[in-house]
């Protein structure tokens, strides 16, 4: 028997006592999926949330967008960027003008010069107010995986309509994505452990710093 | 051949749980150190639990939809091996820890690795996943800050989410000082024990480990079942630099992770870092669906492993341990585990969770593992923590029941006998009697001393910690006779 036969035959074995065969009919779950918080202010939950990671938000009208997130690049002391594809060409000029130094990920950056790229701007797929959760499904202006990983500082840019109040509407907004086989990654602050004594630490192996544009509708 | 990664401690030598809490009870260092850290947690996860008003809904919802998956888990597996298989991914099945080990040594050797980035996992720690690699001339190198320590420090993990729970900020020093240079990048000279200073030796010692990885290791939180979708929630980034950065990554699940469907990631993911590090939301959380081109590994494996998980599915009153989400909320929670550690356990899953998981994947085949069931006062605190609503006490008075059916089915033990002796005294209303014969010549013996302990056999066990009163000198059917046949009379 192979063993995947053999897992097989002994979970059957093991649940001989199941006579009902949907799953469903035999569990109820007694849940409303996809369900919104009352949250009387969203937005201001998401960025009391995200604040709380030690995240810098800053909020700002559509038409102050590009000088905000210069303004949050230089706060950080950045000079060179990565800047992925689809990422909002208006935005693009503002940086240049700013005088930082540009790379484009086409062809792909290696590790070793990700690595050694100051900072990475991105866009957003959702963010959710509740656990002051930014999600990205790497989709246009957010870049694969390993460009907001390997650089030390990143600036991701929300849109207010894309806040939800909570996990589960986040879920249901990303679901489509996924469902096409995305990969989603959640930021909740930046990187952080709690492995010595407890105590929470900033910034260990992802970026250390999380700076949150939020530009209204 | 010399060894490519430190030597860790051995389970091996830890004797059965109370001699083993017995010398944990002594180290006073351990101790404060478990102390302030369950402490602090503890306080955490109360604050975060009760920010949710549906916090008991989601519970209850949890425990249904793992209710659900167990029950009915070969469907779901087989639905998640060809989503899974769909998105480009291969996947493996293992019947135990020899099966999986083996197939992450085979992919190693295909791939021409000798090294491997790990991403913490409590099931590559059950299967001993490290030292099997080490014996095939493969590094495996563990990327999470607690892990690190514990690998780096030649110890054993003591707990579910922060292994290195019993060391201090300057214990950890000494071992990044010792042992960094040894294996990589050193730490930073001077270094202070500021955990700040710490992580940042951390990430620099570990960050040329990532840079050059070509294959990593992981574990798995969730597998969908309806999309083959992983998902792994992580602190620290080391998860998505080994999610991200190698070309080959292969994680190692136990088959009673599937969900059904994506929805219900909903549920699980308010319910466990809540309850785990006491935060809203953990840092990082990743989700994949097979291979990505141009982003992220492009050879992708799964390893869904049983070993001993179907043993628990087939009890129906122990089942419910595989509902656990390895959140550690029990551990934080138990004042047996608080005092004790989580070494004496005798395994990689201490605590409560320990107690009941460890005797149904391994049997009762050896004595350590029987003694975990009768490791907890039964105080339920850990039914109150838990976010899947595992029955904790239930399913330890069910294990001590089963622990003392194996003990008695060679032989009859002592307790047996004590038992068939007081069957035959109680039987009969002469051999009472003839019975407190004895007991009231005792009596007058001891005249009124109590008992305390002596190297009587069986009752020396009991006495050590209590005082019994010595046997009255007159028995109530001696009173009765007195005062009401012979009154009669």
């Amino acid at each position: 028997m192979s063993a995947r036969e053999e897992v097989l035959h002994r979970i059957r074995r093991a649940t001989k006592d199941v006579t009902e065969p949907d799953p469903v009919v035999d569990v109820p779950v007694d849940w409303a999926y996809g369900r919104p918080l009352g949250t009387e202010d969203v937005i201001a939950d998401f960025v009391e949330k995200v604040e709380d990671y030690k995240a810098a938000v800053r909020r700002c009208a559509p038409d102050r967008a590009a000088d905000t997130i210069v303004e949050a690049l230089q706060a950080l002391d950045t000079k060179s960027i990565v800047v992925p594809a689809g990422f909002p060409e208006p935005w693009v000029t503002a940086l240049s003008e700013a005088g930082f130094t540009l790379h484009s990920d086409d062809p792909q950056l290696t590790h070793a010069e990700l690595n050694a790229i100051d900072a990475v701007v991105t866009t957003a797929a959702v963010g959710m107010a509740d656990s002051g959760t930014i999600a990205l499904d790497h989709g246009e202006g957010q870049g694969r995986r390993a460009l907001t990983l390997l650089p030390d500082r990143h600036i991701c840019v929300v849109h207010e309509y894309q806040v939800v109040s909570d996990v589960p509407e986040g879920i249901a907004r990303l679901a489509p994505g996924l469902r096409e086989r995305r990969p989603v990654t959640w930021l909740s602050g930046g990187s952080a452990t709690s492995d010595i004594e407890l105590s929470r630490v900033e910034g260990v192996h992802g970026p250390r710093h999380l700076s949150v544009v939020l530009v209204a509708d | 051949m010399n060894r490519r990664t430190p030597e860790p401690g051995s389970w091996l030598g830890i004797p059965e749980f109370p001699r083993a809490a017995k010398a944990s009870l002594q180290d006073a260092e351990q101790r404060k150190n478990l102390t302030h850290a369950t402490t602090t947690i503890r306080a955490k996860r109360v604050v975060r639990a009760s920010e949710v008003p549906e916090w008991e809904e989601l519970r209850t919802a949890a425990a249904q939809i793992k209710d659900r998956v167990a029950r009915h888990l070969e469907q779901y597996l087989l639905q998640a091996e060809e989503a899974m298989t769909a998105a480009g991914v291969t996947v493996h099945w293992a019947r135990d820890a020899a099966d999986a080990n083996r197939i992450v040594a085979d992919i190693a050797k295909a791939k021409g690795v000798d090294e491997v980035v790990k991403i913490k996992s409590m099931v590559t720690q059950e299967i001993d996943l490290n030292e099997y690699l080490e014996a095939e001339g493969i590094a495996a190198w563990e990327t999470d800050l607690a892990e690190l320590i514990v690998q780096l420090g030649h110890d054993l993990p003591s707990h579910i989410l922060v292994p290195a729970i019993h060391r201090n900020r300057s214990e950890v020093r000494e071992i990044f000082k010792e042992e960094m240079g040894r294996y990589g990048r050193p730490a930073p000279e001077p270094i202070s024990d500021e955990p700040s200073e710490l992580a940042e030796a951390a990430r620099l010692h570990l960050r040329e480990k990532f840079l050059r990885s070509k294959m990593a290791v992981s574990g798995g939180n969730f597998i969908v079942a309806d999309t083959g979708t992983l998902v792994i929630v992580e602190s620290e980034g080391n998860g998505r630099m080994c999610l991200t950065l190698p070309e080959t990554l292969v994680s190692v699940v136990g088959i009673e992770k599937v969900l059904p469907t994506l929805e219900d990631l909903e549920v699980f993911l308010k319910l466990l870092p809540r309850s785990s590090t006491g935060e809203r939301m953990n840092p990082y959380t990743s989700m994949w669906t097979g291979v990505t081109p141009g982003d992220g590994p492009q050879d992708l494996h799964v390893v869904l492993l049983d070993n001993g998980r179907t043993n628990v599915l087939a009890d129906p009153d122990g089942r419910a341990a595989l509902r656990c989400i390895r959140c550690s909320a029990c551990l934080n929670i138990c004042p047996v585990y608080e005092r004790v550690g989580g070494h004496a356990y005798g395994s990689p899953y201490p605590g409560p969770i320990g107690a009941i998981l460890g005797p149904q994947l391994r049997g009762m085949g050896d004595a350590n593992t029987r003694a975990l069931p009768f490791a907890s006062t039964l105080c339920g605190a850990c039914n109150d923590v838990c976010p899947v609503r595992i029955p904790f006490t239930d399913i330890l008075v069910h294990l001590r029941h089963k622990a003392v059916e194996h003990k008695t089915a060679k032989h009859p033990t002592g307790e047996q006998l004590l038992m068939k002796g007081a069957g035959w005294v109680m039987k009969d209303g002469r051999n009472l009697a003839s019975v407190q014969l004895g007991t009231r010549f005792a009596g007058r013996v001891l005249r009124g001393k109590s008992l305390g302990p002596m190297p009587i056999p069986l009752a020396s066990r009991w006495l050590q910690a209590r005082d019994v009163e010595a046997p009255p000198t007159q028995t109530f059917r001696q009173w009765w006779k007195d005062e009401h046949e012979g009154g009669a009379k």
